[in-house]
């Protein structure tokens, strides 16, 4: 007994030291990936293609028009929502706020909400909704644009697809993404949940500290 | 001895005095306590843990002014849901409350929680108070 306590002791100290040793935690990379096999300089290289987030083009909150380009040397979160959503959503930008108000003054991290229901969230309801909230500025865009586009595009964020019921209400899954400046996806937190979004708050500090991420594609 | 028996009836006295009490409290606490579940998963992810609101998006229920002086028309409100703009706390909201179909029973006890959290103490509002609140909703 008293043998076996005195293991568990020293294991749990290995691990504790372990802990203190790993304190830069490396963020997983998501999605498919391919490896790509090429001729460098008479050797032969084998290189990853990560799954990244395609192009797209929608109109933001002020009516600008905003692309995947726009997003070139950013760290951006992405989630998928409507206005009159009475469900999560409200509680989604409840905690997104959070995220806003982390990196509202830090230019090369942004956030992006897509509208799945573009024939009501019109740009002047998301100019409403956006001023309702406090947001101003350029750091979270809300987005709108045609709904096949949108939908086609929550594929690729691996959200499950947005899905209309008979009763026209929409249902998703209220995901945070959380996408690099190599357009890769490096997290997916629940957005209804806190603790969660305390956590991508952190992830994003540790992203901006990655050396690599100061490379844009 | 003596005093085992004078212990004794103290405690029954303390007992009598706690039971006796409670008619009412025991009322209030039952719809309370529902009330609360009730709050937590249909109110909470719009109006928020604390009855905060949400901006200028949501109201709060933290306004005791607001509660009180629509007492009548809180059950119609949760029942039927909200359209028309509504003041409260000097803001105008104007967005869209959904409708929340809920037995009577269920609507007093959320009520009963919200109008006694969040520094709102109104007491408790019962199912058949509820009921008569609904027959002149408009």
């Amino acid at each position: 007994m008293g043998k076996a306590i005195s293991a568990i002791a020293v294991i749990l100290l290995l691990n504790a030291c372990r802990f203190n040793t790993n304190d830069k935690k490396i963020l997983p990379i998501y999605g498919n990936r391919q490896p790509v096999t090429k001729t460098v300089n008479g050797a032969t290289v084998t290189d990853t293609i990560y799954q990244t987030i395609p192009q797209f083009k929608f109109i933001n909150q002020y009516g600008d028009s905003i692309s995947n380009k726009s997003l070139n040397g950013d760290i951006y979160v992405a989630d998928f929502f409507f206005t009159t959503c009475p469900s999560i959503c409200p509680i989604m930008h409840r905690n997104m706020l959070d995220v806003y108000n982390a990196f509202k003054n830090t230019p090369d991290v942004k956030i992006i909400s897509h509208t799945i229901d573009p024939k009501h969230d019109s740009v002047a309801v998301l100019k409403k909704y956006a001023d309702k909230l406090g947001i101003t500025g350029n750091t979270w865009w809300f987005l709108q644009g045609k709904k096949e586009d949108t939908y086609k595009l929550s594929e690729s964020y691996l959200v499950r697809k947005p899905q209309e019921d008979a009763k026209q209400v929409f249902i998703h899954d209220g995901s945070f993404l959380l996408i690099d400046k190599q357009k890769r996806i490096r997290g997916s937190y629940d957005g209804t949940d806190p603790k969660q979004v305390s956590q991508l708050i952190e992830d994003i500090k540790t992203l901006r500290s990655y050396p690599d991420e100061i490379k844009v594609k | 001895m003596k005093l085992k028996i004078i212990i004794g009836l103290g405690l029954v006295c303390i007992a009598f005095i706690i039971s006796c009490q409670s008619d009412d409290q025991l009322e209030f606490n039952r719809y309370y306590s529902n009330g609360r579940t009730i709050y937590q998963s249909k109110c909470q992810n719009c109006h928020g843990a604390k009855g905060e609101g949400l901006l200028a998006l949501i109201p709060p229920l933290t306004d005791s002014v607001y509660l009180k002086s629509h007492k009548d028309s809180l059950a119609c409100i949760i029942k039927y849901g909200l359209s028309k703009p509504i003041s409260v706390s000097g803001r105008s909201f104007e967005g869209q409350m959904p409708v929340n179909d809920l037995p009577s029973v269920e609507i007093a006890s959320a009520l009963t929680y919200i109008t006694n959290s969040f520094g709102n103490k109104m007491g408790t509002i019962t199912s058949q108070q509820v009921d008569s609140d609904l027959s002149g909703c408009r």
